[in-house]
């Protein structure tokens, strides 16, 4: 086994096989995939709907289908891939610590890094909802992998928490597998989820949607027998008396997704508490050089096709980074606000040395507005004014920075993004 | 016909088995539910205490001084996870600190070793994110915490290996005793024996009940908990425990040997012996009642929750031995706090009096060590890299959050008293007790159970009984 390589990728999902490409087509030719899945094309393998890759290939593929057109792009291009390959450490000097059963524990020094390991659904013990903890109860992409991947169905009655993406496609596949899904539960007073599985998994099928509802009781000792929805406030804590009980032996949850960063913390990569994935530059660089995150690692997305397009950018900063073709971090810093309404940025700062003539700015809001604007300000100058109809926090949403601009405002010190009304 | 019959495999029935099985005796622990360490066992706050607590001359207290002095070798022997940490009885009220000194001498006249009246700079010294209350602190450093899974877990393997035989899935319904033998009858069977051990946790006072007229009143007294991902760990150094108040008894927070963090319990006294439901008051009151002893405690990366359930007797003390109108029938009843910390010691105690009754004589060859599942993050490069030559299954990362192999996972399972749901995985190995609570690896444990056990996915369970985790193939998965 080879033990250094140009750019080592964590991750062989959608993130890590569009940086591979890139990075691939940016020069840099010795490039390594560490995925530990026993395939390439990561949680695409379970989404076996349609809906992938309108942007990026114009037309309507399965997950399968899309991670199928980078697998096979990566497969042109001959790039190293090792599956069911744990990586076990990542340091701050790039020696990237792996595992799998053929070739033990190894050890591989790369040039750059780039963190693809993509996000974890978070679990019902993080939700503290109270009552017993019975089977039945599953993360909703737990139960899209057994049901897809499996092929065995949870249960025939089900109840879903939170209007998670998968959440939603859940709901329209155990219908369409003949189960009963009774209502989806949500906390907050809007949806989590895409306007788009809205319509087509829940309204499509008359399945319920509950805004400003939670599970407040689980009955069930062995197997899940019930759950008790009530509707919560504006503290977001259950009103008495608004109780009503369900019977199912299937709870679903989809209440939010975590950026998977347990490896970037130990290299010592610095985390956004808002995203919980590393703070980047315009490179899409962390703090530690030559380290760089695309993908739901680093934020969570709505559409895959962004996921592909941010990582192509790192891949191709970070075959830059490798050839020794980009300027250290240390010139003029820029930092990005996030405000009124606008929960973050990715990227947080920008070096106008080192950044492309475009650079996109992704965020997401913490409300749904309608009719207001995304307003981009250059020190106490408002540069971007742009009408909104509605803007939803299921969706991202982003602005584009161009070099010329920063050029021509040299005294520049911070940007801000913000919503306004008008 | 057996020699003992134990009812219950929790940490008290597995100690008294093993205790009994460095004897010449046919011995079967019967339990109802599908593994060993399913009741209070399970779900309680995993520490040793010094034994400061319980009032002077009690079994209480007598008990769990020794248990504490034994755990060290016992969990050596048995490859168990222990720590002496120490606890800080903290106090956070100036009036009550006359309650400390008391507390101290209590201890000492208990045996109890060591035990410091500690002010307000001298806790903060060892112990940097106390509370801004607090006026000062019994440090115990005789405490401890241990991993209850494991030891539970250990204490049957090891008397399986010495002989006992264990039985699960099978509830006990009635016992009498007749001639002077001993009669357990479950659903099918009447399975007979010499003796009778009652370790059957909240529900010792109805088997106390069929065979004595020393009548038992068992409360299960419910304990709701939070625990804080590891990486919230080390947060506290000691078992924090809070002198009680006007406002009434605090709660503990306590680091686990695995590195999170344990917050609870309340105490609810419940009439149900299964009712082992969270609410949500009594997480919000752990949350609240928390901060008064720590300060910023991260209760934001909480994993999970969980409730457990204590036995309580309402004469408020182990009840012990055999009531004077069953002899042969040995209570373990009313084993609450301290009964994790008393274990081996109870294990000892009961196990010497069936002796004596039996006659029971020394197994020249009984195995007194047993080794923990391989964990191969202990192994140095080269060791590891010998191990996934040997055994590739050791080379596959199953659990991500807490980084078990699938040998780890085939260990658990192959092994006598071996696991058969991924509780039981979870229990032995940590598969699926991380962050993310199972969500990525228990299709992976899934699979493994069902190849090793030689069963179709839909009757591999989280627990047992009926919970089975998927229930039919999908239309087009035949």
């Amino acid at each position: 086994m080879k033990n250094q390589y140009d750019i080592v990728i964590i991750g062989g999902g959608p993130a890590g096989l569009a940086a591979a490409v890139s990075a691939y087509d940016s020069g840099v030719r010795d490039v390594l995939i560490l995925e530990r899945d026993e395939q390439l094309g990561g949680i695409l393998n379970q989404c076996i709907h349609n809906g992938f890759g309108l942007h990026t290939f114009k037309e309507e593929l399965t997950g399968p289908e899309y991670a199928d057109r980078f697998i096979q792009q990566v497969r042109e291009r001959d790039i190293p891939c090792l599956l069911n390959t744990m990586v076990m450490d990542i340091s701050p000097d790039r020696v990237v610590t792996a595992m799998n059963r053929c070739d033990g524990m190894f050890q591989i020094q790369a040039k750059a890094v780039i963190l693809a390991m993509g996000c974890r659904e978070r679990p019902r013990g993080a939700l503290n909802i109270p009552g017993y903890r019975p089977a039945g109860i599953f993360s909703a992409g737990t139960a899209q992998r057994l049901v897809n991947i499996e092929g065995y169905m949870p249960g025939k009655e089900v109840v879903i928490l939170g209007s998670g993406d998968i959440g939603l496609i859940m709901a329209r596949r155990m219908t369409l597998e003949g189960a009963k899904v009774k209502l989806v539960a949500e906390l907050m007073p809007y949806s989590g989820g895409l306007k788009r599985n809205i319509v087509q998994c829940l309204d499509d099928y008359g399945i319920p949607l509950r805004l400003s509802h939670t599970v407040v009781d689980i009955e069930g000792k062995e197997h899940i027998t019930a759950v008790t929805i009530a509707q919560v406030g504006a503290d977001r804590k259950p009103i008495k008396g608004t109780e009503e009980r369900y019977t199912c032996d299937t709870l679903l949850l989809s209440c939010g997704l975590i950026p998977e960063n347990e490896l970037s913390t130990a290299a010592g990569v610095q985390l956004s508490p808002v995203t919980n994935g590393p703070v980047v530059n315009e490179s899409l660089e962390t703090n530690i050089p030559g380290v760089f995150a695309c993908g739901n690692v680093l934020h969570v997305h709505d559409l895959v096709d962004y996921v592909s397009e941010e990582a192509a950018k790192a891949g191709a900063v970070a075959a830059k980074y490798a050839k020794g073709e980009i300027a250290q971090a240390d010139g003029k810093e820029i930092a990005l606000h996030a405000e009124s309404g606008v929960r973050y940025t990715v990227p947080v700062t920008i070096h106008p040395d080192r950044m492309d003539d475009k650079t996109v700015v992704r965020f997401r809001v913490g409300d749904v507005y309608k009719d207001s604007f995304v307003s981009v300000y250059f020190d106490g100058e408002r540069v971007q004014h742009k009408k909104k109809r509605i803007i939803a926090p299921g969706e991202m949403e982003q602005i584009i920075l161009t070099k010329q601009s920063l050029d021509d405002h040299p005294d520049l010190q911070t940007i801000t993004i913000k919503i306004e009304a008008e | 016909m057996f020699d003992v019959i134990i009812i219950g495999a929790g940490v008290i029935g597995c100690s008294v088995a093993r205790e009994l099985s460095k004897y010449n005796a046919k011995i079967l622990v019967i339990e109802k539910n599908e593994d060993v360490c399913s009741g209070t066992s399970k779900a309680n706050s995993a520490i040793v205490h010094s034994g400061y607590d319980a009032p002077n001359g009690s079994l209480k207290a007598k008990f769990n001084v020794q248990g504490n002095r034994m755990m060290e070798a016992v969990c050596r022997e048995l490859d168990v996870p222990f720590k002496r940490i120490g606890s800080l009885t903290v106090c956070t009220e100036a009036e009550l600190l006359p309650e400390l000194d008391k507390l101290r001498e209590r201890g000492e006249k208990n045996g109890v070793e060591g035990l410091k009246v500690l002010n307000r700079e001298e806790v903060l010294a060892i112990e940097p994110h106390i509370g801004d209350e607090v006026v000062g602190a019994l440090l115990a450093p005789t405490a401890g915490i241990v991993c209850p899974f494991k030891l539970t877990v250990a204490m049957a393997e090891n008397a399986a290996v010495n002989g006992a035989e264990f039985l699960f899935d099978t509830e006990v319904k009635k016992i009498y005793c007749d001639d002077g033998v001993w009669h357990v009858v479950t659903g099918d069977h009447d399975y007979t024996a010499k003796a009778v051990v009652n370790a059957a946790g909240v529900y010792s006072d109805v088997f106390n009940n069929m065979v004595s007229e020393r009548k038992l009143h068992i409360t299960p007294r419910r304990g709701d908990y939070i625990l804080l991902d590891r990486a919230a760990g080390g947060y506290v150094r000691h078992t924090i425990f809070q002198l009680p108040t006007k406002l009434g008894k605090g709660v503990l927070v306590t680091p686990t040997v695995h590195g999170n963090t344990i917050v609870g319990p309340t105490a609810v006294d419940v009439d149900d012996k299964e009712s082992t439901a969270t609410t949500a008051d009594g997480i919000d009151s752990v949350i609240a009642k928390s901060a008064l002893s720590v300060k910023g405690l991260p209760v934001r990366q909480v994993i999970t929750s969980f409730a457990g359930l204590r036995a309580h007797e309402d004469g408020h003390e182990f009840v012990l031995g055999e009531p004077d109108d069953a002899p042969g029938f040995f209570n373990c009843a009313g084993v609450e706090s301290p009964g994790l910390s008393a274990a081996p010691a109870i294990g000892v105690y009961i196990a010497g009096q069936i002796r004596e009754k039996l006659s029971l004589t020394d197994k020249a060859d009984f195995v007194a060590e047993r080794k923990d599942i391989l964990n191969p993050a202990t192994l140095s490069l080269e060791e590891r890299n010998e191990l996934i030559r040997r055994e590739p299954a050791y080379g596959t990362i199953v659990c991500r959050c807490e980084s078990v192999t699938e040998g780890e996972i085939l260990d658990a399972i192959r092994r006598p008293v071996g696991a058969r749901s991924l509780d039981g995985v979870k229990r032995r190995t940590r598969a699926g007790m991380g962050r993310c609570q199972a969500g990525f690896c228990s299709p992976k444990v899934m699979e493994i159970l069902r190849r090793e056990l030689g069963v179709d996915l839909t009757e591999v369970t989280k627990s047992g009984g009926s919970s089975y985790i998927v229930n039919a193939r999908t239309k087009d998965g035949e």
